[in-house]
């Protein structure tokens, strides 16, 4: 142990020397002149691995290039208060990480936790992107561990009870335990069965042995592992429809009570492998089917809880502590600083500048006068200011807009899936069918009723549900799991089928096919020395166009001795850069977004922002186009804003100024005239026109209401995975559909078989086990990558 | 025949306890974090503590 690392230095030529080109912690490309970093926080990063020793970790990370460079501010969150207390004299952690991707990054955070001397245990959970930190000593330790993790490159943030709610998974936990109980059964039943199918001299009682040892073994399996499908059976029962899982329920039962009858006359078989195998492989699916959902739904809590903010209070003797936004009330005072988003409605003493982006979609900032209503989701682009709050989180208009939202998902509700249809008309055919049998061989032939149970029973255990209950969750797995590593997540059940038959894309401008925050304009004027000298200044500076300055030079080194004057611009001595009349320019009139840099004895130069389209908005509208999908453009922006983003992307019909009613109007409309529309937005302002639309996609950065109301979210940057989602979504159908007429087909050859008596249980057995594969192979096709 | 009044309980035990096993590992919850678990298993490692003395 002692010379190891002394070894592996040097087999292993130094990493800053591997990497060149590339940044050695976070692996973005450089620009030219960089050294091995591309920023302060990267570079403090890799010295803080390597001093632990723990440098092995980048030759195994699998992470994306920039994934982990440090932020630049550290957790704006409090962790000492929310560090609980756990045995004696220790504290316990959980914190969200974000950026918690493969093996590697979960050794790293590990290691460098347990090498605290404090740290008494760290686990850091992969899939849900949980860790949990255990120390001996006082909550405040909490805020140094939080920072040391976010160092290292990671975000982190509050577990919140949102994540909590994805993660805890009581019924996914339930199906796995029948499905361990139902696997038990089904292999212990066939032990029994398979000596009776090949036993043919088997004596008279030893058969009534085998049969009643099945028994023992098949009826408590039957009884446990089935739960699932009785209870939604029921449910289904009792509002009056018949789904896949009433006819799976009657199967099973009906199939072990054939076989308790024929125990006890002695027939010649028994059917419980058949009722418990088919329980086995059919919770195998749900249980798959569960584990991909979750997967998604925790990506979803894992954006929403980085937008998770806290707001910081001003106290009654002056001083701000940061709290959770629900504990405020109607009349506290907050402190909204620069950049900060609104959590709450309120009033501001003072004109405050505005970026209402996420609530009305205008892309251009605006100046509120005092006293005026400021809505939440707002984001200040001004001076930090104090704001009256109005209402509590549960009575704002956020608020008021979720419940908007759930009675709108009640109606979409409603939708029928495929599988649902088949078994709307596949049940009561069936149990026609088998009825008849019964009846036919019991009244019609005239054997005795046990007898004629098992040709009518047997009809049911072979057209069962097997096949075409599988058939339709394959694909969603295949689906859903192809998807999910192309970065689009899909949170609704139903969201597959209804984005394959989408006819119509409606989409939203700002923060849609717009990025959503300022951009630097490219302009001739500007030398690369200004550019340079310039972000250099913002760097000091957490405005949003000073962000847009530094994010088009993000090598520009910080500078020291940056004065920021709230509101108007930074200065370093003669140094100024700020808005017009900071600078001491006459503005033109229309300058929209900008700043202006004056150097002593110099020509001021002036940098123009705008809310740029994404870099694959024009290409992700053709495509939808390309696909069938009639486009068109719903923006709550000034119209020439609108028409300048409709004519460069090429979208159809467009509207501007429209408000969120009449978005949802608009979606209304659409319905109403048989149209499936498509709607993708970002902002709060979409978020009733996403909960009504026939199916809904929100990007990465929208706003968490709008990816609460949204069937799928598309993470990583852009829409470029929409169209991709589609393809994938309409392959699935097909493949859906294939696999049911496939079933039927076999239920045409098999149930004629079974009911003139031919079928025994281990024919039905086989068929049953071929027609699944072939189902589940089919189903597979839906994961393959598309070109 | 005799053999089987030996042979089906064994079974039927050895059955039963590899079902009590898996039960008890689903509640210890060690079927949360399956893609953890993959890569845990290549952690060389012990954690080390720099205690000062």
């Amino acid at each position: 142990m002692t010379n190891e690392p002394a070894l592996r230095e040097r087999f292993v030529p130094d990493q800053i020397n591997l990497s060149r080109g590339h940044c050695a912690h976070c692996g973005t490309t450089l620009a030219p002149g960089q050294g091995a970093f591309c920023c302060t926080g990267c570079s403090g990063a890799h010295a803080l691995v390597r001093g632990l020793g723990l440098d092995a970790f980048y030759r195994r990370q699998e992470t994306a290039a920039g994934t982990l460079r440090p932020p630049e501010a550290p957790p704006s969150f409090d962790a000492a208060a929310m560090a609980v207390p756990d045995a004696e004299g220790m504290h316990r952690l959980e914190l969200m990480v974000s950026g918690l991707t493969c093996g590697a990054c979960v050794w790293l955070v590990e290691q460098a936790l347990a090498a605290e001397p404090d740290v008494q245990r760290a686990r850091a959970s992969l899939s849900a992107r949980r860790l949990t930190i255990v120390w001996r000593g006082g909550a405040e330790r909490a805020r140094d561990l939080a920072a040391l993790v976010a160092k290292l490159g990671f975000r982190v943030a509050p577990w919140s009870p949102a994540c909590l709610r994805a993660n805890e998974d009581a019924e996914g936990q339930a199906l796995l335990r029948a499905l361990g109980i139902a696997a038990f059964g089904s292999m212990n039943v066939m032990l029994v069965s398979v000596a009776v199918w090949v036993g043919g001299d088997m004596g008279e009682q030893t058969r009534a042995l085998m049969h009643w040892l099945a028994a023992l073994i098949g009826l408590p399996t039957v009884l446990v592992g089935g739960m699932p499908f009785y209870r939604s059976a029921w449910q289904a029962l009792r509002a009056g429809r018949a789904n896949m899982d009433l006819a799976v329920s009657l199967g099973v039962i009906a199939t072990t009570a054939m076989s308790l009858s024929e125990a006890f006359r002695n027939g010649p078989y028994t059917w419980f492998d058949s009722a418990t195998a088919l329980l086995a492989l059919l919770l195998a699916g749900r249980v798959l089917d569960r584990r991909m959902r979750r997967r998604a739904r925790q990506a979803v809590a894992e954006l929403l809880a980085l937008q998770d903010g806290s707001v910081a209070l001003i106290c009654a003797d002056g001083t701000t502590r940061s709290v959770p936004a629900e504990s405020i009330r109607a009349g506290d005072l907050v402190l909204i600083a620069s950049g900060d988003r609104l959590r709450l409605d309120g009033v501001a003493a003072e004109d405050v500048v505005l970026d209402l982006g996420a609530t009305t979609g205008e892309s251009v900032p605006r100046q509120v006068p005092a006293g005026e209503p400021l809505a939440a989701g707002s984001v200040n682009m001004g001076p930090s200011f104090r704001m009256r709050v109005s209402a509590a989180v549960r009575d704002g208009s956020l608020a008021a807009l979720g419940r908007l939202l759930e009675r709108a998902e009640q109606g979409r509700g409603r939708f029928v899936s495929i599988a649902d249809r088949a078994a709307r008309y596949y049940v009561p055919i069936v149990h026609v069918v088998a009825a008849a049998t019964f009846l036919g061989w019991w009244l019609g032939v005239g054997v005795t009723w046990q007898q004629a149970l098992v040709p009518a029973v047997a009809a049911l255990i072979v057209t069962c549900p097997c096949g075409l209950a599988i058939a339709v969750p394959a694909v969603q797995v295949a689906a859903v799991g192809a998807l999910f590593r192309r970065g689009v997540l899909v949170a609704s059940p139903t969201a597959l089928e209804r984005l394959a038959s989408a006819n119509h894309a409606v989409l939203d401008k700002t923060g849609t096919l717009s990025e959503g925050h300022p951009e630097l304009l490219p302009d001739e004027a500007v030398t690369p020395e200004a550019l340079r000298l310039a972000a250099s200044l913002a760097r000091a500076s957490r405005h949003p166009l000073s962000q847009a300055l530094v994010r088009a030079c993000p090598d520009a080194p910080a500078l020291d001795s940056v004065i920021e004057v709230p509101g108007y611009g930074l200065q370093r001595g003669d140094l100024l850069l700020g808005s017009a009349a900071f600078c001491g320019v006459t503005e033109a009139a229309d300058s929209g977004m900008s700043l202006y840099l004056r150097q002593h004895g110099q020509e001021p130069v002036v940098f123009r922002f705008s809310d740029r389209l994404r870099a694959d908005a024009a290409e992700v509208v053709a495509a939808l186009q390309d696909k069938g999908l009639e486009t068109e453009l719903l923006s709550g922006d000034a119209i020439s804003a609108v028409e300048a983003a409709a004519l460069a992307t090429g979208i159809g019909p467009w509207q501007a100024r429209a408000t969120p009613a009449d978005k949802a109007k608009r979606i209304g409309a659409l319905l109403a005239a048989g149209a499936k529309p498509l709607m993708i937005g970002d902002g709060i302002n979409d978020a009733a026109a996403l909960a009504m639309a026939h199916v809904s996609a929100s990007p990465a950065n929208g706003t968490d209401i709008a990816q609460a109301a949204s069937d799928i979210v598309l993470r990583g940057n852009g829409l470029a995975a929409l169209p991709y989602a589609i393809t994938v979504a309409r392959r699935a159908q097909k493949l859906a559909l294939q696999n049911i007429g496939f079933s039927l087909i076999y239920n045409v050859v098999a149930v004629p078989a079974a009911v003139f008596g031919f079928v025994t249980p281990l024919i039905a057995a086989l068929v049953m086990a071929s027609s699944s594969i072939i189902v589940i192979l089919n189903a597979l096709r839906a994961g393959k990558e598309v070109a | 025949m005799n053999a089987l009044i030996l042979l089906v309980p064994m079974a039927l035990l050895l059955g039963l306890l590899g079902l009590a096993l898996f039960l008890w590992t689903l509640r210890a919850r060690q079927y949360d974090d399956l893609d953890g678990a993959a890569s845990r298993i290549l952690f060389d490692d012990l954690p080390k503590k720099d205690l000062p003395q």
